[in-house]
């Protein structure tokens, strides 16, 4: 009986001690030691979903970056298209124009040319008719003084202007 | 590391076995052959080697801590007893001043008659004998304190260990009890408590490390290890007593109709006889009566059996001194495996005490129902 018998010393001394290991545990050591084991949950937790997110930054970005970097792609395409065509465009333009130019070169050129064609033919008419009058009094002249002698003159005049 | 941490604990076991037995050799030898004189000085029956009071005289409180006897002089270190009688007043002196219950002190002495078994009573005048309110520190209470002194150094410099390393791994002592620390927060303080478990934690940690230190310092046999503290039902009783007012304090209304008006059950189990909730309402009483009986027998029987595979030796000896040595080599390897079970068991009550308290404590949280 002894052995289940509580002592009233033991139950005295266990109560006051026990509630003042309570009080000192929990205030010195449970709350820092559950609290930094929190508080490093949460940071381990916080780390954890940081590096989720940043993974799936990096898939967002990577991503992005393909598509950016395709539609540079087709950007270039298209700018590469474009200056093609301006470029055929562009020749095609120059072409014209010179050859418009050219025609209205060989047009004035034209022109001049009858201008001067025509001067020339009025220079020439007038040389010769002066020549003809020339020739006319030279005749003439001849043929007053002698026959033959006139003959031969006209003769070598007419071989001088054929010669002219 | 695995290696040296195995040669370690092996060195360990062996001097605990070392410790265990030269120990119980030395005081268990001398006693008998002291008990063998004054048994055939008082009857003439020579009854040398009593196990049963061996056993007791180890499991039981005391007023020393008895270290060895050698011969005729008694090696015990002396404590603190403080009574108080109604006649006499308030009394504190060492326990050496009793002679080791041999001798009477101002009019107290130890009690060898049946009805205070060891403890202190007091002889009034007129030859009748009380028992004046003993306050006295025993060798339990040195024991529990010495385990709370440690519990204390611990855990507050493992508590400035995680303050001066912040949010890094733990070290060492950290290391060692962090796991535990964890165990009782996860398995056992969340899921039986629920989302309100923290403020229990203190308590739940407090009672666990308590147990399972006290445990583990009863099979350590030198002091200030060595005492039977769980195995006084004392302790056990007070801690149930903690237990059972955190339950009274977090009831909640729901708890109490579920205790007197049971749903779900027939009308005519709570009247006109209110029988359910009669046995409902014991039961919240019976349950932590049986904390307090599981916790402390477990301990108990632990160290009674422990104890007997040591009579055996003795008891062998006394026939011949072959079958003592004989029956050593059968005894001691026991003994170690009892240790080693020991060991385990003071981590298991440890675990059950505070399993069920924090079990208690939230179905005591009851909330209601749909």
């Amino acid at each position: 009986m002894e052995l289940v018998t509580p002592d009233v010393g033991l139950l005295f001394w266990m109560l006051v001690s026990f509630t003042l290991l309570l009080i000192i545990l929990k205030k010195f050591a449970w709350k820092p030691i559950l609290n930094s084991l929190r508080e490093r949950e949460e940071s381990i937790s916080e780390a954890l979903s940081t590096a989720e997110k940043a993974r799936a930054e990096m898939e967002k970005l990577k991503t992005d970056n393909e598509a950016i970097i395709r539609e540079a792609r087709i950007e270039k395409e298209k700018i590469l298209k474009e200056a093609r065509e301006i470029k055929i465009q562009i020749v095609d333009k120059a072409k014209q124009e010179a050859s418009q130019e050219a025609n209205k070169i060989i047009e004035v050129a034209r022109l001049n040319i009858r201008q001067e064609k025509a001067t020339a033919l009025d220079e020439i008419k007038k040389q010769v008719a002066e020549l003809s009058v020339d020739i006319a009094e030279k005749i003439l002249r001849e043929k007053l003084s002698a026959d033959t002698e006139q003959k031969k003159l006209i003769e070598k005049y007419l071989e001088d202007i054929r010669l002219n | 590391m695995k290696q040296r941490l195995k040669i370690t604990s092996v060195f360990f076991l062996a001097t605990l076995t070392i410790i265990v037995l030269s120990s119980a050799m030395l005081s268990h030898n001398t006693e008998s052959k002291e008990k063998k004189e004054s048994a055939s000085a008082q009857e003439q029956t020579p009854r040398s080697f009593d196990a049963r009071e061996m056993i007791m005289d180890h499991i039981m409180d005391s007023y020393e801590w008895h270290l060895f006897t050698y011969k005729d002089y008694h090696c015990s270190i002396p404590l603190p007893v403080i009574l108080y009688s109604k006649d006499k007043g308030l009394h504190i002196f060492f326990s050496s001043k009793l002679h080791h219950g041999e001798s009477n002190y101002k009019g107290f002495k130890i009690s060898t008659e049946e009805k205070y078994h060891g403890k202190i009573v007091e002889e009034l005048p007129d030859g009748s004998i009380v028992k004046p309110l003993d306050l006295s520190i025993t060798k339990v209470t040195v024991a529990f304190l010495f385990t709370m002194l440690f519990m204390i150094w611990l855990f507050v410099s493992i508590a400035n260990a995680y303050k001066q390393h912040r949010n890094e791994a733990p070290h060492g002592m950290q290391n060692l009890m962090e796991p535990l620390i964890l165990f009782i927060r996860d398995e056992v303080a969340r899921p039986s408590i629920g989302e309100k478990y923290e403020r229990y934690m203190p308590y739940l940690l407090t009672l666990f490390f308590f147990i399972f230190f006290n445990n583990i310092f009863g099979l350590i046999p030198i002091p200030p290890g060595g005492a039977n503290v769980m195995g006084n039902v004392a302790i056990p009783t007070v801690m149930a007593l903690f237990t059972f007012a955190l339950v009274i304090l977090s009831s909640t209304k729901y708890f109490w109709i579920d205790i007197f008006n049971t749903p779900g059950v027939p009308w005519w189990l709570k009247f006109p006889i209110p029988l359910l909730p009669l046995i409902e309402f014991l039961s919240l009483f019976i349950k932590h009566i049986v904390l307090v009986i599981r916790l402390f027998a477990n301990i108990i029987a632990g160290h009674i059996v422990a104890l007997g595979f040591f009579a055996l030796i003795f008891i062998f000896g006394e026939m011949s001194l072959l079958g003592g040595y004989g029956i050593s080599f059968v005894s001691v390897p026991f003994t170690v495996f009892l240790t080693l079970l020991e060991i385990l068991v003071a981590f298991i009550q440890a675990y059950v005490f505070t399993l069920l308290s924090a079990l208690y404590v939230g179905l005591a949280m009851e909330k209601p129902h749909h």
